[in-house]
Formats: C-alpha cells, structure tokens, sequence
C-alpha cells in the first residue's frame, strides 16, 4: 500500500482550510439580504455544491466515453469517483435548496426546472449504482457501467430542456428561480466566486482520494481473488 | 442460404436482410406461443381499470388525466415486453447463437428493437379504442397516433438497449424499470403533453416543442444505441 503523497497531504490541508474561510465569508463578510435575511447565506455553498456536481457529472460523461475507447479499467475507477462525488453534492445542494427554499418561496419542494433535473439525476445516479451492484466481473461491470453514465449525460440535458419547456408554456407561479433575479453586491460575488474556487479544491482532493479508494479495493479483490485460488490448488493436492 | 460472394457485394442489402430476419425471428415465435403479447395485453387493461378506481376518473378529470394515464400504461407494458423479449434469448441461449451469426452486431439490436416496437404498437393499438369505449372518450385523432409512435419509437430504442444490459445482471427483470425511468423522462414528459396538446385541441405552436423533443431524443438514441450496443454484448 502506498501511502498519500506530499501533494495530496497538503491538498488536504488546503481543502479545509478554504471551506472553514468560505464558510466564514459566507456568514460574516458577505452583507446581509435585504428581503430574505439571513438564511440568503446558504446560497453561497448551494451555488459551489452545485458547482461540483455538475463538474462530477461531466467529468462522468467524458470519462465514460474514453473507457469504452480505451477498455483500460484505470478509467472505471475514475468515472465511479466522478459518479459517486456529484451522487453526494447534488445531494447536498438539494438539501441545502430545501433550507432556502422554506422560507423564500414557502415550500420544501417545487417542481422547478433545475430542482427537478437534479432529482432525476439522482435517480440516474442510483440505478447506475445498482446497476454495478448486479454484477460481478469486472470487465463487465465497467462496460455497462460506462454505457450507462453515457446515456445518462445526454438524457439528462434533454430533461432538464424538457422541464423548463414545461414550466414556461404553463404559468410559473412561483418566480423563475431566485439567483438570476437577485441583485447581488461585490462582496456578494467575491464570496460565491471564494466559495466556488474553494469547493472546486475539494472536488479535486475528494477525487483524488476517492480514486486511491478504487484502486485499493481492486487490489484487495485481486488479492482475495489469488488467495482463495492458491487455497483451492492447495487443498487438492 | 446466403453465398459468401454475395455477402462482400451487397453489404447494405445484407444488413437489412439480418435486421429483417431477427425481427421475422421474433415475430413468428410470438406468433406461435403469444405468451408476450397477451400478458402486455392484459396487464395494461388491468392498469387502466386501477387508474379508474385510484384517480375516480369522472367526466371533467378525464379530460386533463387521459393522456397521462395511457402513458402510464404504455410505459409499463413496454418494460413488460422488453423484460421478456431479451430474457428469451438469454434462458435459452439463443443470445450466444444470435451473436455467433456472421453479421454486424447492431443488425440484432435494430431486429430486436423493431420486433419489440411491433409488439408494443399493436398493444397501443387495442389499449386506444378499448380506453376509448371503456371512457368514453375519442381517441381517434392523426396527431395523438402519430405522439404515440414517435414516443413509442424512443422508448423502445433506449429499452432494447438496456434490457440487454439489465438481462445479464443478476438482478435481472427487476432493474430494466429502474434503469429506463430516469432515462426515458424525456420522451414521457413530451408524449404527455404533445398527446394532451392533441386531445384537448390546442393550437399547433404549443405542441410543436414537444414533438420537436420527441424527434430529437428518438435520433440522438437510435444513434448512441446503435454506436453502443457492441459493448453490450461483447463476450
């Protein structure tokens, strides 16, 4: 096993370091909204969660594409890594959506275009786990895999076009998202932007790590794999 | 029987000919057991009645619900159909077979695709007057016909597809559904409006959009399963 390396020791450091000062930003530097006071505050992690799930998502797309070009396994660790990170921050941004989404528009939940994709991309997300779940060889797990995070990353972009064209031809009751009517000041921007650059950092240590992952728990099932083989010849001789 | 000569000179005309033969393949085997039509059939008639207990479909309801109750039912009596079609060929190795036949592989995915269209239109076609009798309301419209196979064309192209996968997975039957919901929210959201668009009459700039939607989606995965399906099923 080899241990972290020096990069990602201190990218780990950094990591924390820059979401404890985006956090702080977002609750002392950034000034307080007008109409919606302080739970407004939550937007700026809501917007660089997003952020690193949609990277996520892309980063899935592509890679998908380069497995099933190159069938090096190398890349099934990392489109998993890439599935697995946005599955967790989309995760996060609905939730945290929720918390704002209370008191602004008065409901948990809408039915809003961008709120709904991500939902559903959710659902792509776990049928892709469950879908890895089902199956044991690892060649195939990895093909199907990335056929099916293909297919995801060009439907999804089709919902998302689908919903909004929804939401338009009928009556939006409910104003058409809050941050693109939602005058913002410098100090606003700086901090969303902070806080944007600080969870891309943590995108690519949580990466980074989470690839480590893939790769030990391939060798552990090599390694069982070897081990329960040279038991077997072993008992039969 | 086919003469290898002929095989190198008309390659395009070999193509359609293997579709054609994996579709005929599939058409004549239901032909015989009808065991695949039948469940469809009966299943979707089953979802019907539910939708007029669980929703209490009066008069002023089925006009806003109908489209999206008969999507509903197409829906699940597609993953039916597909579940089945692609299990057949696996229980019995007939898959291994198919795929030891010297033809290019996605002349199997478009056969199947196309016998699994078959199946799933001539279901359309007596769930839409049994619906209509039963509700008493007209189906009978060009436009709502022609949402229903364009919807049923892109369905069918992503579920070919992923009944191939989910057939080789040990959970099998179980995990089609779950696989092609998320994907197929497109062409459902489309069909839904665009077949309500028609129904309730209105004007055509409002349902354009929609089939514009089902148009594209029905390409863009005819292509992408087309480009895909190697992978499959590569042993």
């Amino acid at each position: 096993m080899s241990p972290q390396s020096r990069v990602l020791k201190v990218l780990n450091v950094i990591s924390a370091v820059l979401v404890l000062a985006a956090f702080l930003m977002a609750m002392f530097y950034a000034p307080l909204e007008k109409v919606m006071g302080e739970v407004q505050r939550v937007f700026y992690f809501h917007v660089a969660t997003a952020w690193v799930g949609m990277l996520g998502f892309i980063a899935a797309a592509v890679v998908s594409i380069i497995y099933l070009r190159t069938q090096d396994l190398k890349w099934d660790i990392i489109g998993l890594a890439a599935v697995e990170i946005s599955l967790i921050f989309f995760g996060i941004t609905i939730v945290l959506g929720s918390i704002w989404a209370r008191p602004a528009w008065g409901t948990w939940w809408t039915w809003e275009p961008r709120l709904t994709t991500a939902a559903i991309l959710e659902m792509v997300y776990l049928a892709y786990l469950l879908l890895r779940q089902g199956i044991d060889d690892p060649e195939r797990r990895a093909r199907f895999g990335a056929v099916y995070t293909l297919l995801g990353g060009l439907s999804v972009p089709l919902t998302f076009v689908s919903i909004r064209l929804f939401r338009t031809i009928h009556p939006v009751i409910i104003g058409n998202g809050g941050s693109e009517t939602m005058a913002m000041t410098g100090s606003m921007v700086a901090t969303m932007l902070f806080s944007i650059a600080a969870f891309s950092v943590v995108f690519v240590t949580l990466f980074w790590h989470r690839i480590r992952l893939g790769q030990f728990s391939n060798k552990v099932e090599y390694l069982k794999m070897k081990a329960s083989l040279t038991e077997f010849t072993g008992t039969t001789h | 029987m086919l003469k290898p000569l002929e095989i190198t000179k008309k390659p395009a005309r070999n193509y359609s000919r293997a579709v054609m033969a994996i579709t005929w393949k599939d058409l004549a085997a239901e032909l015989r057991s009808r065991e695949l039509l039948s469940s469809m059939l009966v299943f979707s008639l089953l979802v019907i009645m539910i939708f007029y207990f669980a929703l209490e479909l009066d008069v002023k309801a089925r006009n806003g619900i109908t489209a999206g109750a008969l999507w509903v039912t197409f829906a699940f009596a597609g993953t039916l159909g597909l579940n089945r079609s692609m299990a057949v060929e696996k229980d019995r190795g007939c898959l291994d077979g198919l795929l030891l036949a010297p033809v290019d592989r996605s002349a199997i995915y478009f056969g199947k695709a196309i016998s699994n269209l078959v199946f799933m239109l001539i279901v359309e076609a007596i769930v839409l007057p049994v619906y209509s009798v039963m509700y008493n309301i007209n189906l009978f419209n060009p436009g709502l016909l022609m949402v229903t196979l364009l919807g049923s064309v892109g369905y069918i192209a992503v579920g070919t597809l992923l009944a191939a996968i989910s057939v080789q997975t040990r959970t099998r039957d179980v995990l089609l559904p779950i696989l092609l919901f998320p994907l197929a929210i497109p062409v459902l959201v489309a069909a839904v409006k665009a077949s309500s668009g028609f129904l309730l009459g209105l004007d055509m700039s409002e349902i354009t959009p929609w089939l514009n939607i089902l148009i594209v989606y029905d390409i863009v995965f005819t292509a992408v399963a087309f480009m895909v399906f190697d992978y499959v099923v590569e042993e």
